[in-house]
């Protein structure tokens, strides 16, 4: 799914530089717990998470994310946005629950990618 | 790749805006290095939960990687309180970790055996009062 259908799907709101639209993600994650995101989620994708401070990002480097959408109306922290940008990943706002976003993701065809 | 690389990292206590940086710098050198993109992972995850550890726990510590050919080697030694029960420590679950760590997504029990998981093998020498050193070994 392409990330310009993410942003529709969820009405969300782009922080990050780089150009988005045509990045393709192909499975997604819905966590607030990075451990869990580092012990389950196995392809490169997109994030849901209600976080929003910089391990977030440090997480998504290490498991090669390419998209962070922070869910329940969070706004990244101004230390996020700046790293997510050094880093080259696209973050994202949406006022969607954690729950209501991932079940709109997968009602378009976009699924888990760990267990 | 015939020699031996080695890169030593101060990992920082109580130091959550830089912690992983680390980690994201080793990932960067094996990519460089050509290493296979499984192998990356896994010393990714296991480096980053370590550094983690380290920066949540034990006062900040040293982080150093000795890279060969066939296999990466990370050793993560800090001087902080040491593990008083590394077998419950091991147990998905279980954690010590304070409000702050929680709220930053961490603390959930999974460092240790996420770890052990990407490692062929994990070496944990730990001392109450003089620290912890883990010894951490990923075959390429």
């Amino acid at each position: 799914m392409k990330l310009a259908k993410v942003k529709k799907l969820l009405n969300a709101k782009v922080y990050t530089d780089m150009d988005y639209e045509n990045v393709e993600v192909f499975s997604a994650c819905g966590s607030d717990l990075m451990s869990h995101v580092l012990a389950y989620f196995k392809d490169r994708g997109l994030l849901l998470t209600g976080l929003n401070n910089p391990q977030v990002v440090r997480t998504a480097e290490m498991m090669d994310i390419l998209c962070i959408v922070m869910v329940r109306g969070k706004e990244p922290e101004p230390e996020v946005v700046k790293l997510a940008n050094e880093k080259g990943l696209v973050v994202m706002k949406t006022d969607c629950t954690l729950f209501t976003a991932c079940g709109l993701l997968y009602t378009e065809g976009l699924r888990g990618g760990g267990y | 790749m015939a020699e031996v690389i080695r890169h030593t990292w101060q990992v920082l206590a109580d130091d959550y805006s830089t912690a992983g940086e680390a980690s994201a710098s080793l990932k960067k050198v094996l990519k460089q290095l050509g290493f296979a993109a499984d192998i990356i992972r896994r010393v990714s995850i296991a480096m980053y939960e370590g550094e983690i550890n380290m920066v949540i726990h034990a006062n900040g510590g040293t982080a150093s990687a000795e890279i060969c050919e066939d296999r990466i080697t990370i050793t993560l030694a800090d001087s902080g309180p040491g593990i008083p029960d590394v077998g419950l420590a091991m147990k998905e679950g279980y954690s010590t970790a304070s409000d702050r760590a929680r709220s930053l997504g961490f603390g959930a029990g999974m460092g240790l055996p996420n770890i052990k998981r990407c490692s062929d093998d994990l070496k944990i020498e730990t001392e109450v009062g003089v620290g912890t050193t883990l010894t951490i070994t990923i075959l390429a």
